[in-house]
């Protein structure tokens, strides 16, 4: 095959070119030709397709997340925003933490293992190339029905994916959720989170600038794999009639990702690189043309001299391959050799494949001949944009109008005794240890909080106890109910849950797993989401740093639930004051703050007791929400409690349930005043914990609350072996600890 | 007064921070070495910490065991040098033939992490010295190929010579057999286990409890009053 040179494209204006194939639109492809002045080579088409993918453009989501960037609350803490490889935001003492959320949805679903393992690798190099140490993972997960004979299949495999591969970094896995729901049957979600610490100096950004500055490759050899990966398996819809898309899935290697972690860092001490960036989604094609993009736009590269796995490969197929555990860096030429003599201490392959010039081109060349020659800007900066159309779906009021309050309820205390152990034992509300105790909680030595807390948190300065928490959080039943309340439910959720471990929520990170675009009910859904999330962050004060967009989660005509995954990331001045959810300490009193609604709207006994959805979900009330988290941080760091839980999906027995069984304790409850007791024990009303208080400290937590505004009803105390509600039913712990913590062993062991 | 005690890095250890951490915890000095090295610096005792040396590639352990810093430890174990081995460090050190047995994939077949409880079965080792016998202890365990196998005459030599160190309580996470979490040598100076000790130094973190400090502790009280 003779090489498509940039001379042979002006030559050949009608040379056929497989851009439907790649994944391209008709207008798109023209646009390509009208900016290029001419058609493409092949090698540019192959850089097009995938960086105007959806998956690395944005191009339908872009108009909608612009308010993230528009409705920015008043916050100092924004160092880096929206638009890096991941925000960056002040914690004090001059430490600067990065922290990110990304998804590896339709990669998880056609090969589990690697699928959920390279999502791993990917999101930890995003947060390496910032400049920081990478120092905790996190996963939140969405499976199709538990008991369904794929999810047998796809669990597992993801989940031996994550710690395979996150065990071998050495990184603490210390949170996330998973969640069972028949909507993802098709489409399992798997996002992952991490947060990497840093020096304010050390940030690093992603820019080539300073002609004459070297560009390095290091990193693992590039071969055949992942090659097309975002603009194929993330960017359209599964057909069962389609070719098997194997081969587009990245394989994973985590001790090559180890090396390239800790011969970054050295690097990084040494001051060695002007500009970084990760290989990720489209490979070469993204790192070089960003990098070009947001510095002054000159680069040439010497495509031949990158090294291969496989030496048959095509300058096409090198540039979209997707190959993992490659870093792309900018060095000035007098540093090159100190950074070839790290990379050879940690057994790292670095070449030299290009420079940055004083041009405005990207250009690439193949054995001499150039086969690129393409302004970067239009590539990595300056895709398509889509205004797609959306409109509230025809069966929204239908829904809404499908009452879960109006649901038959248990008619005497033997029946509500009996719908508590189903819903503790259901899949979604069983303990998850099966799962979580095949990750490395306790590596680096700095793990506070882990699973089954309500957030996880790492110390980060050992002298001084400063340290960060982080929760992820998102309800597709409540966001299918309500996109615009369901994505700030999963905000206050998430920030419920950081402060309720008492930490200080700063800022977020989401993850938006949507269906098609091109439907556009999953349009509303998607608008209504960004619209109540950039809402809800400017009320809570949490700026939005970056995250990651997912769309053609469905299969045929349905789509998943809507499902913003939202991630607060939290600081805290001394771990020493955090507050674990365990109910520990005999006779300590349970209190329950904040009001109790009937809501039952998408809610966990709606789903397990009637397979039910309809409603609205809870209401949400944001102001609420930052009073509740000022108190829980007010009485953590002053010693008013000794254990904390949010209560969210399955109500108040779920969470005393979790409490009780952590701590080893029972309690016994009384049903306050003037409320019924199924609604007092199932009700998921948002902006509530239950806390855990010493008696020596009631009255100053009462005088708290109450000058604070905010209620709190004393509903029992930590007592006995059992869990009690008074005039209604007990369990024993013993028959709770056996129905919350057998599901997923018989499920899945 | 104090003792230097190593922890070697190979490239895939994942521990030696937490190892460095319990050493200097202990009130000992942590002093870094290198895969690459063979000099341990006139350190006085050496962690070989856990992770996956080498990517874990062909066995775990199998690879580290032939890099140029083992040909040091392996010639100074054999003269009296105290080496404690955890997780990978234990493969390594059965792969370097300083301890006896092998460890294959747990049996359950999957990653396990969680608080065990083991019985230290002997005080008299050069890490073991500030336990007493028979004592219950809770630290980490997380580990791929945790499943400890020997020859049954070894393992009956093992037990007759008191040189099973520890013995997991309550359950066997990983299918090791006669409960054995880890063994000593028959001088007591090299020891190693499949449990973390080092994630159990600091009340704050990892399980809560200090229980695995007493292995640092041990090691320095011993070489101090040497």
């Amino acid at each position: 095959m003779t090489l498509d040179t940039v001379k042979h494209a002006s030559e050949t204006p009608e040379a056929e070119q497989p851009w439907k194939e790649l994944g391209l639109k008709e207008d798109e492809y023209a646009r390509i030709r009208e900016i290029l002045g001419r058609r493409p080579t092949g090698a540019e088409l192959a850089m097009y397709s995938v960086m105007w993918s959806e998956h690395c453009s944005y191009k339908s989501s872009k108009v909608h997340l612009k308010q993230f960037g528009e409705k920015v609350p008043a916050n100092d803490a924004m160092l880096v925003g929206i638009g890096e490889n991941a925000g960056v935001v002040d914690v004090g003492q001059g430490y600067a933490v990065t922290f990110k959320v990304e998804s590896h949805n339709h990669p998880s679903y056609i090969e589990p293992y690697q699928g959920a393992a390279t999502g791993v690798g990917g999101i930890v190099r995003d947060i390496l190339a910032m400049g920081a140490r990478p120092v905790a993972v996190l996963d939140p997960l969405r499976f199709g029905a538990a008991d369904h004979p794929d999810t047998r299949r796809v669990l597992p495999g993801v989940v031996a994916g994550i710690g395979g591969y996150g065990n071998c970094l050495g990184l603490p896995n210390i949170g996330g959720e998973v969640v069972f729901d028949a909507c993802y049957q098709g489409n399992p979600l798997v996002n992952a989170g991490c947060i990497g610490v840093m020096k304010h100096e050390d940030i690093h950004l992603a820019k080539a600038s300073g002609p004459g500055n070297k560009v390095v490759l290091y990193g693992a050899r590039t071969g055949g794999d992942g090659i097309g990966g975002v603009s194929v398996l993330a960017s359209e819809t599964f057909e069962s009639t389609g070719p098997a898309k194997r081969p587009a899935v990245q394989v994973g290697d985590p001790f090559q990702e180890k090396l390239l972690i800790e011969c970054t860092l050295e690097i990084f001490r040494e001051q060695l690189v002007a500009g970084i960036q990760d290989l990720g989604g489209a490979g070469l094609s993204c790192a070089t043309s960003e990098l070009a993009s947001a510095g002054s736009g000159g680069m040439r590269v010497e495509l031949d001299t990158v090294p291969l796995r496989d030496s048959s490969l095509s300058p096409e197929e090198i540039l979209m391959s997707e190959s993992q555990e490659r870093m792309c860096a900018i060095v000035e030429p007098d540093k090159v050799d100190r950074f070839m003599e790290i990379c050879e201490k940690w057994d790292v392959i670095a070449t030299v494949i290009g420079e940055v010039t004083d041009g405005s081109q990207l250009e690439i060349f193949w054995h001499g001949e150039q086969i690129v020659d393409v302004p970067p800007r239009t590539v990595a900066h300056e895709g398509p944009v889509y205004n797609r159309p959306y409109a509230r779906p025809a069966w929204q009021d239908e829904l809404q109008a499908d009452d879960a309050n109006k649901l038959p309820r248990p008619a005497n205390a033997a029946e509500l005794r009996e719908q508590v152990l189903k819903l503790v034992s259901s899949p979604n509300q069983a303990s998850k240890s099966w799962i979580t105790d095949q990750y490395d909680r306790f590596v680096q030595g700095n793990t506070v909080l882990a699973m089954p807390e309500d957030a996880g948190m790492v110390r980060i300065d050992e002298k001084t106890n400063l340290g960060v928490a982080m929760a992820t959080d998102g309800n597709g039943r409540y966001a299918k109910l309500d996109p615009y309340t369901g994505a700030q439910l999963a905000l206050a959720e998430s920030y419920r849950n950081v402060a309720a471990s008492g930490a200080r929520p700063l800022a977020i990170s989401d993850c938006l797993n949507f269906g098609s675009p091109e439907d556009p009910d999953v349009m509303w859904q998607f608008a209504e989401s960004t619209r109540g999330l950039a809402d809800g962050c400017l009320q809570l004060g949490t700026p939005v740093t970056g995250g990651n967009v997912s769309l053609y989660n469905q299969t045929g005509e349905t789509a998943i639930h809507p499902t913003p995954v939202v991630a607060v990331l939290g600081v805290i001045d001394d771990v020493t004051r955090r507050t674990p959810v365990a109910f520990a300490e005999e006779g300590q009193l349970l209190y329950l703050l904040g009001d109790t609604h009937e809501e039952l709207g998408g809610s966990a006994w709606s789903q397990v007791i009637h397979d039910h959805l309809g409603g609205m979900p809870p209401k949400v009330d944001l102001d609420r929400e930052k009073l509740l988290g000022e108190i829980l941080i007010s009485a953590s760091r002053d010693g008013m409690i000794d254990a904390a839980h949010d209560l969210s999906d399955g109500g108040l027995i779920q969470a005393v349930t979790e409490s009780c069984l952590r701590g080893g304790k029972g309690a016994r409850l009384v049903v306050p005043d003037g409320l019924d007791s199924f609604v007092f024990l199932f009700s998921e009303s948002a902006g509530r914990a239950v806390v855990s208080v010493p008696r020596s400290e009631e009255l100053r937590f009462n005088d708290m609350c109450g000058a604070r505004g905010l209620p709190a009803t004393r509903i029992g105390v930590v007592d006995g072996e059992e869990i009690e509600v008074q005039g209604e039913f007990s369990i024993p712990l013993t028959e709770l600890r056996t129905a919350h913590e057998a599901t997923l062993p018989d499920l899945f062991a | 007064m104090t003792a230097r005690i190593g922890v070697v890095t190979f490239p895939g250890t994942l521990d030696d921070q937490d190892s460095l951490r319990a050493v200097r915890t202990a009130g000992a000095e942590p002093v870094s070495l290198w895969h690459r090295d063979k000099d341990l610096k006139q350190v006085d005792a050496v962690v070989l910490a856990g992770g996956f040396s080498y990517g874990d590639y062909l066995r775990a352990g199998a690879i580290a065991r032939f890099s140029p810093v083992m040909e040091t430890i392996i010639d100074q174990a054999k003269a009296g040098l105290p080496v404690l081995g955890i997780c990978n460090g234990f493969q390594i050190l059965t792969e370097a033939h300083l301890l006896p047995g092998g460890m294959l994939q747990n049996s359950h077949l999957h990653f396990i992490c969680r608080e065990q409880k083991l019985r230290v079965e002997t005080s008299d080792t050069a890490w073991t010295a500030d336990y007493t016998a028979g004592q219950e202890i809770h630290i980490p365990l997380k580990n791929m190929d945790g499943r400890y196998v020997a020859e049954e005459r070894v393992l009956d030599e093992l037990e007759a010579e008191g040189r099973v160190a520890f013995r997991y309580l309550d359950v066997n996470p990983n299918g090791s057999l006669r409960d054995i979490a880890g063994i000593t040598n028959a001088a007591g100076n090299v020891v190693g286990l499949m449990p973390h000790p080092e994630h159990a130094v600091q009340p704050l973190v990892g399980t809560g409890r200090t229980d695995g400090l007493g292995f640092f502790t041990s090691i320095l009280k011993k070489l101090v009053n040497a």
